[in-house]
């Protein structure tokens, strides 16, 4: 087992590891992020929960945020390890003969979610740590009082056409990344056999519906408030 | 046919080497790709130039040494051959064909077209075989059965030429469908079960040691493959490979 | 000197045990302190080198392309013949030497036929521990398909790869010896000469392809698994590198040259397209299984196909003529290799040539489809009256036989043999003749040994289909890492041989001397132009059919142009660096020595045997006659120029067998 992400095959499980683990997180994101659209009350119900059950974020949220940095971080690391097997490149490469142009910009599409991680956060989860842990309201409340201000929140985060605009590229992106990671990510553990042609349609439905879902509560809460 | 021929000379290893125009014709389109650079080198011998060098043996793509890179293509525009294999009639009058070699950190250039692609050897060293002497008295072949579909792909995957269009293909250099393709041939048999632990470690670090790089599933290697072996060896590596690891 | 082929005394069933129980043998301590040269990696060196370092010697390979792997043993596609018996036909070690023999028109020698034949059935268990994924059929069990010349089905293959799976078999036993430092590789290394010490081969003189540094490299035996000259025709179904360099500097240094004449022309290639043809591709033989030769009845049916009016698929069946079913119904399209090529050549000679060369036949797959296309639509419950898809379930079945065969034909010709046939010519493909070895496989210069196809022993005047592997790897596996012994049992003593001796001089500066003749020619043609040259000359007059007037013509004129290459030769760039116009030169120096002494041989041979076909010489059906005055190996002693090469004869004497006329009617 010694040594596993010093090699090239446990490197590539590692990424396949994480990117599970952050697609079962988005999807999860997802369930709760398109209550919002159906019923706030239910929203702001399943947000405060998450947002103060212990074992969401004294566990899950660490191993998240470790899964976010080593993916990027391995990502990154792969990239600059792989660029350097080729010194010399071809001075005529036609590659979209061979694969698909998603496969091959992985770390464009990858950058790209980085930088909408960075606004994510900003936008929310540095100002959540900041209520709940820095100054220690875990109430979840309006500073009225009056209800839970998850929905509040959101909803006022989408008011900005070109916060919403930006929004929707990112997930434009992450569909990109999505629609050579998800079949990536089996292949790297190992799994192609006979169920690997029904993965591949279910692997674009999830790498397109998911986002395409972000986009449409985007659009949804920019159009109605 | 009438063409412009763009290809990369380097005298040597250490050479920087650049694409040099050279124009081509009667060319006739019923010529193999490398008949067609056959008579490029005999007109430039007759005009007192050095011909251009590029590897090839059988000419009838199974010896896996032709190796060039056309129009950004392993092995050149068409799919399932080799570049002996590839004919002019897959090219129009008046074309443009740029012609490099296969590009890899693991490949370095020898001169022009040829490079030195004994990194794929060397893996083979490190595990590519089933420890069996040469006694003459093994059991009878017939003792040992192998399920077909086993042995059909067993076979698939022994198909491998070793020409390295995998790597020249991938945009990593990555060498997992050679080595995934040794891998299965044996892990598909009863006979290779029982090194296969020591095999599929010893192979990737070989591997990895001669630097190349690491797959990230863009199937270009599946495309560009003369033999057409399949990323389900690839697959198979890896489950092998985390087995093993988890064993050892 | 007089020849002795050291047949080991007894009958000849005993022969190979009793001798293995007598040989000397090197004890496992002393194997460490011997070294032994291997050039050549394909079948018979590949596995001789692993073979010789499993045991404990230490080895050095040499081979001229960039990987052992490639060595053009790899393009065999049909399959290896062992006496198996496994489908219970009736198959025995007999049987196989019998038709071994019979194959090769009574001009082997019969004890090391038998042997082969003996060892054929280990050679399969071998590989099948090594992991070569032959063809199985569902319960698991091997398959296996005919071939030529023969009434049982003794051939395990691995599709039509068959070549490619075997060698990478002994590629991967020679991998195993090299990570263990038995066996050191020189990979793109090409042997100029063999050094000779005090009579004995000491050691080669290599040329390294990649800086052109002339190494000398010593060793206790050298052993030659250097392939066939089918090269020395230009065109040919071997590989753009196969070459005689080494087995014809072997013989400069002593060791006999036998038979050079004996050359298969093998029936199934692709014809010629053009002036600029490099190489003929081998439809594999087993095609013959299932696809029926024809060429048209009518020479108006040839008239119009070739005005391209008619397409093959149009003529109705009696219009057609399958002829070698018309003319050996008993083995019908699966006669043996000389005998189809020459029915091919008659046919064309007499204008019935289907393409625009007038050099083609048909290998019609037609009534394969629809025989296979029932049976499965019989095993599927399906329509058996339904031609179209019959025709499609059939495709299926030849596809998974011979898919890849299918595949190449149809790159390179450019048409579908799913749906129209197969146009098929004879092209040079494989040399019987090679260096003189005795039973133990050792030349006539002690410790200079030859295996599989460059020496001349198993195959006579014809080699049957599939046997080449089965004697490559029995040489490399089972003969020769014995017998060796038995020569290598007195060197223990030696010590390591220096580099440093007079004879590594003079063959070093006889290396260096020809190659800088060479490059500072300055002359006027390319080496391709002298090699074309020699080609046309071999195959118009010593090719197919040969005859007095045509052979002596042929070896006035290749001694001709072999003075026109030496002076006239062009070979740019210098000799260090890569320079593969160089390395072409020196091989083409060769061949044009050995195509003259080719010529002399087939002179000399006053008869018709297996693949030397003398016109003068035929019964009045047109088939081979031999004579019974010509039942001896022609082993040719180099004396300077080919033509004062001396004969040495070794009588063939067939105790076990009984000499006929070969019928296969």
């Amino acid at each position: 087992m010694s040594g596993i992400l010093n090699s090239s095959i446990g490197r590539k499980f590692a990424m396949a590891l994480s990117a599970f683990f952050l697609m079962i997180f988005l999807l999860q994101h997802f369930a709760i992020n398109i209550l919002s659209v159906f019923s706030p009350d239910a929203f702001n119900e399943v947000s405060h929960f998450m947002g103060t059950f212990w074992l969401v974020q004294y566990i899950f949220q660490p191993i998240l945020i470790f899964g976010v940095i080593f993916h990027f971080v391995m990502g990154f690391v792969l990239e600059i390890k792989n660029n350097s097997a080729r010194k010399i490149s071809y001075a005529k490469n036609n590659g979209s003969a061979n694969s698909s142009w998603m496969s091959r910009n992985m770390i464009w599409s990858g950058a790209a979610i980085l930088a909408f991680i960075v606004l994510h956060f900003i936008d929310f989860w540095f100002p959540e740590i900041n209520t709940k842990y820095i100054q220690g309201d875990m109430s979840g409340l309006l500073a009225d009082g009056e209800g839970f201000r998850y929905y509040e929140e959101l909803v006022h985060k989408f008011e900005n056409p070109i916060r919403v605009a930006a929004y929707c590229l990112a997930f434009v992106f992450l569909a990109l990344h999505l629609l050579h990671g998800f079949m990536s990510a089996f292949q790297s553990v190992g799994a192609n056999n006979k169920y690997t042609k029904s993965l591949k349609g279910f692997a674009k439905v999830y790498a397109i519906g998911i986002p395409l879902g972000f986009i449409f509560i985007a659009i949804f809460h920019y159009l109605n408030h | 046919m009438n063409l412009t021929l763009k290809i990369w000379r380097q005298k040597n290893a250490n050479d920087k080497g650049k694409l040099v125009e050279y124009p081509i014709s009667d060319i006739s389109p019923d010529m193999s790709f490398l008949e067609m650079l056959d008579v490029l080198n005999e007109g430039l011998i007759n005009k007192g130039d050095e011909p251009v060098e590029f590897d090839h043996d059988c000419r009838e793509g199974i010896c896996g040494m032709c190796s060039l890179y056309i129009n950004g293509e392993a092995h050149g525009p068409d799919r399932g051959i080799t570049t002996c294999q590839l004919h002019m009639r897959m090219f129009k009058d008046g074309d443009t064909i740029v012609i490099e070699p296969f590009r890899a950190t693991a490949f370095p250039v020898i001169k022009d077209l040829v490079v030195d692609r004994s990194s794929f050897d060397r893996i083979q060293h490190a595990g590519g075989f089933i420890s069996v002497n040469t006694s003459g008295n093994t059991i009878d072949a017939n003792a040992i059965p192998v399920n077909k579909h086993d042995a059909d792909d067993a076979f698939s995957a022994a198909t491998c030429i070793g020409c390295g269009a995998c790597v020249a293909s991938c945009k990593n250099s990555s060498a997992m469908l050679f080595v995934g393709a040794k891998v299965s041939q044996f892990a598909l048999l009863p006979q290779g079960k029982i090194e296969a632990t020591d095999r599929v470690l010893n192979m990737v670090k070989q591997m990895d040691e001669e630097g190349f790089g690491n797959c990230t599933n863009t199937g270009a290697c599946e495309v560009e493959c003369p033999k057409g072996i399949s990323l389900e060896n690839i697959a198979r590596m890896n489950r092998e490979y985390l087995k093993a690891s988890l064993k050892g | 000197m007089a020849l002795d082929s050291k047949i080991p005394k007894g009958p000849l069933k005993d022969k190979w045990t009793n001798h293995k129980n007598s040989i000397n043998l090197v004890n496992p301590a002393n194997k460490r302190l011997i070294d032994v040269i291997v050039v050549g990696t394909g079948l018979a060196g590949g596995s001789a080198a692993a073979t010789l370092a499993e045991l404990g010697y230490n080895v050095k390979a040499f081979c001229f392309q960039d990987s052992a792997r490639r060595a053009h043993s790899i393009a065999a596609q049909g399959g290896i013949n062992a006496a198996k018996n496994y489908q219970g036909d009736g198959d025995s070690t007999y049987r196989l030497f019998y038709d071994t023999v019979k194959g090769g028109d009574y001009r082997s020698r019969e004890a090391n036929v038998y042997r082969l034949a003996e060892v054929s059935a280990n050679i399969i268990d071998q590989c099948v521990a090594q992991g070569v994924p032959f063809a199985r059929e569902y319960g698991g069990l091997l398959d296996n398909r005919s071939f030529g010349g023969v009434l049982v089905s003794r051939t395990f293959y691995a599709a039509g790869q068959t070549g490619q799976q075997l060698l990478l078999g002994a590629y991967s036993a020679l991998n195993r010896q090299i990570g263990r430092g038995k066996v050191k590789m020189y990979s793109r290394h090409e042997m100029l000469d063999v050094v000779i010490v005090d009579g004995k081969a000491r050691g080669i003189i290599a040329r390294n392809l990649v800086t052109g540094e002339i190494e000398r490299h010593s060793a206790h035996a050298v052993v030659l698994g250097t392939g066939g000259y089918g090269n020395v025709f230009f065109l040919s179904t071997n590989a753009m590198g196969s070459n005689v360099t080494a087995a014809w500097k072997a013989h400069k240094r002593g060791a006999y040259f036998a038979n050079p004449c004996y050359t298969q022309i093998h029936p199934t290639c692709i014809p010629v397209s053009g002036d600029h043809q490099s190489k003929l591709t081998l439809m594999s033989e087993s095609l013959r299984n299932d696809g029926r030769i024809w060429v048209p009845k009518h020479i108006k049916d040839v008239e119009a196909i070739r005005a391209g009016k008619l397409k093959p698929t149009q003529i109705e069946e009696a219009d057609r003529d399958y002829y070698l079913e018309r003319r050996y119904p008993a083995f019908g399209n699966l006669v043996p290799r000389d005998v189809a090529s020459r029915a091919a050549k008659e046919r064309c000679d007499a204008g019935y040539g289907v393409n625009a060369t007038g050099e083609a036949v048909y290998l019609d797959f037609a009534a394969a489809f629809m025989r296979y296309g029932k049976e499965q639509a019989h095993v599927k419950g399906l329509d058996e009256n339904d031609d179209a898809l019959v025709k499609k379930l059939g495709q299926e079945v030849v596809k998974n036989k011979y898919g890849n065969l299918f595949q190449m034909y149809e790159k390179i010709v450019d048409q579908n043999p799913y749906e129209t046939p197969m146009m098929i010519y004879p092209a040079v493909h494989y040399t019987m003749g090679g260096i003189w070895v005795d039973y133990n496989l050792q030349t006539t210069v002690p410790g200079l040994y030859a295996i599989g196809e460059a020496n001349f022993s198993d195959h006579g005047a014809n080699r049957l289909g599939a046997s080449a592997l089965m004697q490559g790897l029995a040489d490399g596996y089972f003969v020769l890492p014995y017998t060796i012994g038995d020569y290598l049992a007195n060197d223990i003593r030696t010590g390591t041989i220096p580099t440093d001796s007079p004879a590594f001089d003079e063959a070093e500066k006889n290396v260096r001397d020809n190659i800088a003749h060479l490059i500072n020619n300055n002359g006027t043609h390319s080496v391709d132009h002298f090699h074309k040259r020699l080609g046309k000359i071999m195959w118009n007059k010593c090719g197919m059919a040969r005859n007095a007037a045509d052979l002596k013509s042929a070896i006035t004129e290749i001694a001709e142009l072999r003075k026109e290459f030496w002076k006239d030769v062009r070979v740019p760039g210098t000799n260090e660096e890569f320079n593969e116009e160089l390395a072409k030169a020196l091989r083409v120096a060769d061949f044009l020595e050995l195509g003259e002494l080719f010529a002399k041989d087939a002179l000399l041979r006053e008869e018709s045997a297996g693949g030397h076909f003398r016109e003068e010489y035929q019964t009045e059906e047109g088939e081979a006659q031999r004579r019974k005055e010509f039942q001896y190996v022609a082993a040719w002693e180099y004396k300077g120029d080919p033509k004062d090469a001396v004969l040495h004869k070794e009588d063939l004497v067939y105790e076990n067998i009984e000499v006929k006329e070969r019928s296969y009617k």
